[in-house]
């Protein structure tokens, strides 16, 4: 039946290149979100995770985590402006996405997009800068009697970042501080709304059995702290054994290197940072699992294709890849005493993939079974792309979106040290 | 020179009035206003009954609705489509559709399988369409509101507005929606609207040969749909949801998904 309809050339029908059928599902059915609304999820947990990570330092003072919270700020705007970039590749008018900010229509949970989203923003970015307003200030000053055309342009920018405030007085820096202990304090109750939220848009669609959940919103910020804390982690180690690895290979210390850089990863701060990962985790997996087992229990209409989905279809997915690998491996791996260094790096990594798989077994898996209850439908995530759909909603767009941050974060790096500003 | 307090309230006065005027010559309208604007009469409100007795399954009704409505004819997805159900003697469910029943159900094969018709307890067809629910999920969640409902009842996309994020077509719990393969926006059966509110029938109803199909007005207590809807035992496709679906239908069997 499909390959028939797809000999006609015009007939593009959204979703067929992927979908597979089998048994009853009603024709107008297909995967309609795809991989882009696997990754949407993904990076805004990433962003609150992030945000949570560096609040601990600014609002709990949680002293030990100060590096990696100066650090986890930044990389949370760098991600956040890359959130939403998945949404506008999934769009089927994607011209037309202004329209959610100019003309909300508010019963839908998208349209609290805009505003959420903004809010978030300005509470980062504003934080972003009480942080490193005095820095900002320092650098004008150190670069007014600088020649050249790259210092002046720097000039300009710090200029500009300083937003013409240039009272670094003992007065001015406390109430900075303030300021970035209030703003973070706003921020943490925002950043779980923002993910909340995204959690909300997939547990309030009543038509879809699997999503239909109360629980999901709190389950998506719990796998979203996990994630950012995982990743900051693993970032914050890369970058600080790579400036070690650099250092030891040539043998020779770079002149604008500091002592703190040379000293790679400080595993007292990696210890304290997977404890917060595996308190977080092991309320994440408590709800999921809560949820699994009260949807076994109840065994309403949707149950008998929900289990088989869940423990047929989904079996590999969701109890092999992610909670075996993704979970409990991390889990045992950080627990295990004298954690080191690299067994962090594998165990961030496995706790990364395995909230992707989360996002997967929800988006994906959701989309598994037909409203008929009596069919299924096949995910083909799209490899190599033939046109600018399977390029889109297909694999390498949604690398083009997990790199864009750690291309942003490298580009803020460059005008904001976070790792060695002090 | 000095910046001084009358200059500052004189400049302020002047910044207040330059923002205001263009606000002042936007007309905002309540949405009992605009309600009113789309519907004046509050005297219709369109409905379906289906009596799957009479259906046969010939898909008729597919082939002029595809056509009546642009919906490319090879392309799987339709705005309105038939369901086959064989309930064999066994108790096994069978159901399909293929092509939406464009070309109609011509053999005993379903998925490409022989049914022997000596093994099937009870077998019948199910047109399906557009519920035109009363409290519709795939309005509720249209992020910029390019889907909506008119005061007549009917669900109506805007073709130049909707961004196509495909919440609608999640939320419909009837998977009547669909990404039109031209339009590249969310489409669904309107009831024809273009015809309805010119006094003509749905396509689909004018193309039915055993009057399956049926559209009318249960705000009118004269209409033959309201009479039967009001005193026969009619039923709605899963209720379950809360969408008050608006397509009745006659004979409706507890297979029907």
């Amino acid at each position: 039946m499909i390959a028939e309809a797809a000999q006609h050339a015009e007939v593009a029908v959204h979703g067929m290149e992927w979908t597979v059928k089998e048994l009853f599902t009603y024709p107008n059915e297909f995967i309609y979100w795809t991989i882009q609304i696997v990754m949407y999820p993904f990076l805004t947990g990433l962003v609150a995770g992030a945000f949570v990570l560096s609040s601990l330092y600014h609002v709990f003072g949680q002293d030990d985590l100060k590096d990696i919270a100066k650090f986890s700020l930044l990389f949370s705007f760098a991600l956040l402006l890359v959130a939403p970039m998945p949404l506008l590749f999934h769009l089927q008018q994607p011209q037309r996405n202004w329209e959610v900010m100019l003309t909300p229509h508010f019963t839908s949970a998208i349209a609290a997009f805009g505003m959420v989203f903004s809010v978030y923003m300005a509470i980062v970015a504003s934080e972003i800068w009480f942080v490193y307003r005095k820095f900002f200030v320092e650098r004008v000053n150190e670069l007014k009697n600088k020649e050249g055309l790259g210092n002046a342009i720097l000039k300009l920018i710090y200029t500009i970042l300083t937003l013409g405030v240039f009272d670094v007085s003992e007065r001015a820096l406390h109430k900075d501080e303030r300021a970035v202990k209030m703003l973070a304090g706003i921020g943490i109750p925002v950043a779980c709304f923002l993910h909340g939220y995204a959690g909300f848009i997939f547990g309030s669609v009543k038509a879809n059995a699997l999503w239909m959940t109360p629980l999901m919103p709190v389950i998506f910020i719990m796998s979203a702290i996990v994630s950012g804390i995982a990743l900051c982690l693993l970032t914050y180690i890369v970058i600080m054994e790579w400036q070690k690895f650099q250092i030891t290979r040539h043998g020779r210390r770079s002149w604008h290197m500091s002592a703190d850089e040379v000293k790679g990863a400080e595993i007292d701060m990696v210890r304290k940072v997977s404890k917060y990962l595996i308190g977080f985790l092991v309320a994440a997996i408590t709800l999921e699992l809560l949820d699994l087992i009260f949807r076994g229990y109840t065994a309403v209409k949707s149950w008998d294709i929900l289990r088989s989905v869940i423990y047929g279809k989904d079996f590999f997915n969701i109890f092999v890849l992610q909670y075996s690998i993704g979970n409990l491996v991390p889990f045992v791996l950080l627990l295990l005493p004298g954690l080191t260094v690299k067994r962090t790096v594998l165990a961030t990594l496995l706790v990364l993939f395995g909230v992707f798989m989360m996002r997967w077994n929800v988006v994906i898996g959701g989309q598994a079974f037909s409203l008929t209850f009596a069919g299924y439908m096949h995910y083909h995530l799209p490899i190599i792309p033939h046109d600018a759909e399977t390029f889109k909603e297909g694999l390498f767009g949604a690398l083009l979106m997990g790199g864009l941050p750690f291309v942003f974060f490298w580009i803020f790096n460059k005008i904001i040290p976070s790792l060695k500003y002090k | 020179m000095k910046f001084t307090r009358r200059d500052f309230l004189t400049t302020a006065a002047k910044g207040a009035l330059i923002t205001a005027l263009p606000a002042g010559a936007i007309k905002f309208l309540g949405p009992d206003e605009v309600r009113a604007d789309i519907d004046s009469s509050g005297k219709v409100r369109w409905a379906f009954l289906v009596d799957t007795f009479k259906c046969v399954g010939c898909g008729l009704c597919v082939k002029a609705c595809k056509n009546e409505n642009e919906t490319p004819y090879g392309a799987p997805v339709t705005r309105t489509w038939v369901e086959r159900y064989i309930i064999k003697k066994n108790g096994e469910m069978l159901a399909d559709t293929p092509l939406g029943a464009r070309d109609g159900f011509t053999d005993n094969k379903v998925r490409g399988d022989e049914v022997d018709p000596k093994d099937i307890g009870k077998a019948f067809f199910v047109p399906k369409l557009c519920n035109q629910c009363d409290s519709p999920p795939c309005v509720q969640v249209c992020p910029v509101g390019a889907t909506y409902q008119v005061g007549d009842g009917v669900v109506l996309v805007d073709r130049s507005w909707c961004i196509g994020c495909g919440y609608c077509i999640m939320a419909c719990p009837y998977g009547v929606r669909f990404f039109h393969p031209v339009h590249k926006v969310a489409e669904k059966c309107n009831f024809c609207y273009h015809r309805i509110t010119k006094g003509m029938q749905t396509a689909c109803v004018d193309a039915c040969p055993f009057g399956a199909r049926k559209i009318g007005n249960l705000k009118d207590p004269e209409d033959p749909v309201t009479k039967i809807v009001l005193t026969e035992r009619v039923g709605v496709l899963k209720s379950e949801y809360g969408t008050k679906p608006q397509v009745y239908y006659l004979g409706l069997d507890e297979n029907v998904r």
